[in-house]
Order: C-alpha cells, then sequence, then structure tokens
C-alpha cells in the first residue's frame, strides 16, 4: 500500500522534535482529518540551518513531515521557497491518491515557518 | 519474528484440513453429481463434511447448505427469505453494525420496495432486546441481526431476541423468520442453533482454519426461501453450481476441529487475550476497551489509543511484522471511519486511535510478548512525535483500570 520510502519514515522518523527559540513556526492543521504537522525552522542569512518537526496523523502525514525535515536543512531558504507537493512526492516515492492532502499539508507547514521567518 | 494478530480477518488453514483436502484436488476429482464411483466418492465427502458443519452448530445435516461464503450465506438468507414472502410483509430489521454483507443487502432491497430499520447500539455495543421488540410490525418478514460483531467482538442478544420472535409468531406473525450471522461466534465460543432459536444462521470456513471460498447457511427445516443462484439441482435445489469438493471437505475437517477442541480453544485464547490487555493496560496509558468486556468473544480485543492515528499504529506494527487491523479513516482504502465504533458513539478521537487485536487458537504467549513490546516501542515513538500540547493528551494518568 505504502512505498518503502513511507516505511521507512515511519519506522525512522527524521528530525523529529522543537527547535528552542526557532526563527519560525509553523503550525498547521488538515480540519477535514485533523492531521497536523508543526515545524520549527532556524535560519540565518539566506540559510535554513536547522529544523524540526512534530506531526500527529496517518502514515503520509508523518511520512511527509519527516522527509520535508530532509528537503529544507541546508538549504537556502531561495531554494526551499520553490518547494511544492510534488518534491515531497516524489521524496516519498509515491503517495496514494487518497493521501495526496499530507504532501500539501507539509508543505502548508513549511510555507506558514518561513511566513513567520519573515514577519 | 512474523505475528498475526488478525485472526477475525482470516485464519491460517491448518495442517489437519490441508491434508483432508489434498486427495479432493488430485485422485478424488470426481464431480459429487456423477453417477460413477469417483463422483459418488466426491459425493460421501461431502455428506461427511455436512454431518460436521452441522454438529458444529447443532443442526441436522439437512438443514446445511454450502456455498460461497459468510457473503453468499447472509445474501441468501437476507434475499432469499425477502422475496419468498414479500407478499406477506415488505418491512426487515437489522441493526447498524452488521457486517457490510447484510448491511448491503438490506440497502439493496430498499431499493427493491423494502423497508429496512437499523437498530441503534448502546455504548457498549448491544442490541436492546427491547428495541427489537418495538420495531417489529404487522409487515416484518425478516430480522436479522449478528451473533457477534466483528470488530469489537460484543456477543449480541440472540436467544433473547428469538423469544421476542417467538412472541410475535405467536401473536400472528406467521411469515417473521429470524436470521444471524455467526461467522465470527462460530469456533469461538458455543453456537447452537436450537439454543438460539434462528432460522437461519451463517458460517464461513475460513474463520475456523478452514480454506477460503466456502461457507455454509444454515436453513431451518420447513423455512421457505428463494435462491439466489439458478442452474442444475444442487444442494437440496437451494445453490446451483458444482460443488467445492476439496474446499467442502477442508470445511467438515476445521468444523470436526472446532467442535472438538472448542473448550481449551475458548480457554486458551481467552487467557492470551486477557493477559494483553492486562499488560496493554498496565504499560501503555490512556488505553480503553471498545465494546461490552464481558459480553465478548475469546478472542477480540478492541482497543483506543487515544491521541494516536491508528493506521499509523498498524503500520509501525506490520513494519515490525506485527499484523493488527484498525477502525480508523482511510485505513484499507475507505475514508469512514468504522460504522461500528461510530455507532458505539465513541468519539472522533477514540475512533480513530482504535486497533483490533484478534488471535486464534494456535497464537502462543512468545507472539503476544513480542507484540506487547513493539506495541510499546512503537506507541512511545509515535507519541514522542506528536507536538507537545497533544502529547499531554496521549499520555494523561495511566489507568489500572479497564475503562469503558
Amino acid at each position: 500500500m505504502y512505498s518503502p520510502q513511507v516505511a521507512d519514515h515511519i519506522a525512522n522518523p527524521r528530525n523529529v522534535g522543537e527547535l528552542d527559540r526557532p526563527s519560525g513556526t509553523g503550525d498547521v492543521i488538515n480540519e477535514a482529518c485533523m492531521d497536523r504537522i508543526r515545524l520549527t525552522i532556524r535560519v540565518e542569512g539566506n540559510t535554513l540551518i536547522d529544523a524540526k518537526v512534530k506531526a500527529h496523523g496517518c502514515p503520509p502525514t508523518i511520512a511527509a513531515a519527516s522527509v520535508l525535515t530532509e528537503l529544507i536543512i541546508a538549504r537556502s531558504l531561495d531554494e526551499v521557497e520553490l518547494l511544492t507537493r510534488k518534491d515531497i512526492v516524489d521524496a516519498l516515492g509515491r503517495l496514494p491518491p487518497a493521501k495526496m492532502h499530507s504532501a500539501a499539508l507539509a508543505i502548508d507547514a513549511l510555507r506558514a515557518a518561513i511566513e513567520d521567518v519573515q514577519r | 519474528m512474523r505475528v498475526y494478530l488478525d485472526n477475525s480477518a482470516t485464519t491460517m488453514v491448518t495442517r489437519e484440513v490441508i491434508e483432508a483436502m489434498l486427495p479432493y484436488f488430485s485422485e478424488e476429482m470426481g464431480n459429487a453429481q456423477s453417477v460413477h464411483s469417483f463422483g459418488q466418492r466426491a459425493k460421501a465427502a461431502i455428506e461427511r463434511a455436512r454431518r460436521e458443519v452441522a454438529a458444529l452448530v447443532n443442526a441436522a445435516p439437512t438443514e446445511i447448505v454450502f456455498l460461497s461464503g459468510g457473503t453468499e450465506a447472509d445474501n441468501f438468507a437476507i434475499r432469499g427469505i425477502a422475496e419468498a414472502h414479500r407478499d406477506h410483509g415488505r418491512h426487515i430489521i437489522t441493526t447498524k453494525i452488521e457486517h457490510p454483507a447484510v448491511l448491503a443487502t438490506c440497502e439493496a432491497l430498499e431499493r427493491d420496495g423494502f423497508r429496512v430499520t437499523y437498530l441503534p447500539v448502546s455504548s457498549n455495543g448491544l442490541v436492546s432486546v427491547d428495541d427489537v421488540r418495538a420495531a417489529i410490525s404487522d409487515e416484518t418478514i425478516l430480522i436479522s441481526v449478528m451473533h457477534a460483531n466483528n470488530e469489537t467482538g460484543t456477543v449480541q442478544p440472540v436467544e433473547e431476541i428469538s423469544a421476542a420472535v417467538r412472541e410475535a409468531r405467536e401473536g400472528g406473525l406467521k411469515h417473521l423468520h429470524f436470521h444471524t450471522d455467526a461467522v465470527q461466534s462460530v469456533g469461538k465460543i458455543s453456537v447452537d442453533v436450537k439454543q438460539l432459536g434462528v432460522d437461519l444462521l451463517s458460517i464461513s470456513a475460513h474463520k475456523i482454519h478452514g480454506p477460503k471460498g466456502i461457507g455454509a447457511l444454515f436453513i431451518k427445516r420447513g423455512t421457505r426461501l428463494v435462491k439466489l443462484l439458478y442452474g442444475g439441482h444442487h444442494e437440496r435445489d437451494r445453490r446451483a453450481g458444482t460443488e467445492n469438493v476439496p474446499a467442502i471437505v477442508g470445511f467438515g475437517r476445521a468444523a470436526e476441529l472446532a467442535r472438538t477442541h472448542l473448550d481449551e480453544r475458548m480457554a486458551r485464547m481467552r487467557e492470551l487475550r486477557d493477559y494483553l490487555e492486562r499488560e496493554v493496560m498496565a504499560r501503555i496509558g490512556n488505553v480503553k476497551i471498545n465494546g461490552d468486556i464481558e459480553r465478548r468473544v475469546p478472542n477480540i480485543s478492541n482497543l483506543s489509543f487515544e491521541g494516536l492515528d491508528g493506521e499509523s499504529l498498524l503500520i509501525a506494527l506490520d513494519l515490525k511484522g506485527i499484523a493488527v487491523s484498525t477502525g480508523s479513516a482511510c485505513a484499507s482504502g475507505s475514508l469512514e471511519p468504522s460504522h461500528v465504533l461510530r455507532a458505539l458513539g465513541l468519539s472522533r478521537e477514540r475512533i480513530r486511535g482504535s486497533l483490533r487485536f484478534s488471535l486464534s487458537a494456535y497464537t502462543t504467549r512468545e507472539e503476544i510478548d513480542y507484540a506487547l513490546s513493539a506495541l510499546e516501542e512503537v506507541i512511545a515513538r509515535l507519541r514522542d512525535m506528536l507536538p507537545a500540547d497533544e502529547q499531554e493528551v496521549s499520555q494523561q494518568a495511566v489507568s489500572l483500570e479497564p475503562q469503558i
């Protein structure tokens, strides 16, 4: 049902936690299923130097939250801002059609965190 | 280690059953309708199996019809009665917690002009006999209430309902029939059609260590129902189609083992199921048991780990080789959470965090111990991932007492 990448992130979620005094926080909820991703990021200059994530939800949501941190840590904000849900899906191999909202939620968390930095 | 705790979905076929079946694929290949010795030997094997299945539920062999499984048995019972007795009334009573084979058949009959009452259940999953009584009208021709629920294992008051059915018949409702889906109770607790007082009872072989694709409907002598499949005059003209001889033979052997080992199997399953629950309660906080704790089959434990997602638990356990199931939304392709747990009136969060552990007579203590340690680890990992405010909810005070 799920790709080996999704399974791997469920078995070993990456960068779990919450940064102390982060540059920005994105805490988003999918109201339909109550899945939630809370992302904290640290930005120095134009670089996203660290990120930690927490998540509640179905396996794709947990995997999307986990893989998101891998896609953003040590990357420039310019690059990170260009990420879309497709990048999340690609990094996870695939997601069932009914679970695309998990990738969308991860991107929403990222956008919210970046906005919070810029605020 | 691989641990299968999803025996309510299906069970392994035991060695004795496989061995009983094997000759009927090859040297004993006869069509039971054939006149020659090959056919007659196949026919004799079917009749031996029929006696075993009948004995398992205390029926007469002529009251047992072999068919493709629990789904067909439910379809046949409900549609068969509805079509045979539609001139006497078009009202059916069932419950909100039935298996989809019953619910979808009832919904199809609604489109054919029948009226169906779907009775509610209490918060511990029990149908009220008074509700059944109150729902009976002059138009009622069929009541279908499952014996044990497949998700919670809750055992319904079938005997008491059958007393209500008798009263209604004595009051003049001669065409009222009573069906029970006993797919989850047969082989788990004592099932006796006479004691239960039912007219029709569905059985599936693959839930009792028999093969898939075979089941039976008990039809009390004298019960008139319209058949589903037309063709030859198989099964006393009640179910057309060449008999699946190896499967029927396997079903017969599985039934024999289920009957002769029932007491020891029940005791063994109950002991391990209760051990599992005790340990979960002691080692993992904020767990609740779903369904009635007393009135349930001995092999099912439906637990809610509130604040967590059942499907994530299921996948994480699967990665450790442990198979369970969940009533959470999105699992098994469905976007709707379990209709059974919703009927109990459980909160969305409690349904979301539900897991069903279902044991078999072959489950071992070592398997339960492995499952417990894996569960502890997986729950710790998923709770660690929760945002801090949700962690508080999920890790509330450890409750040692089972909570409903």
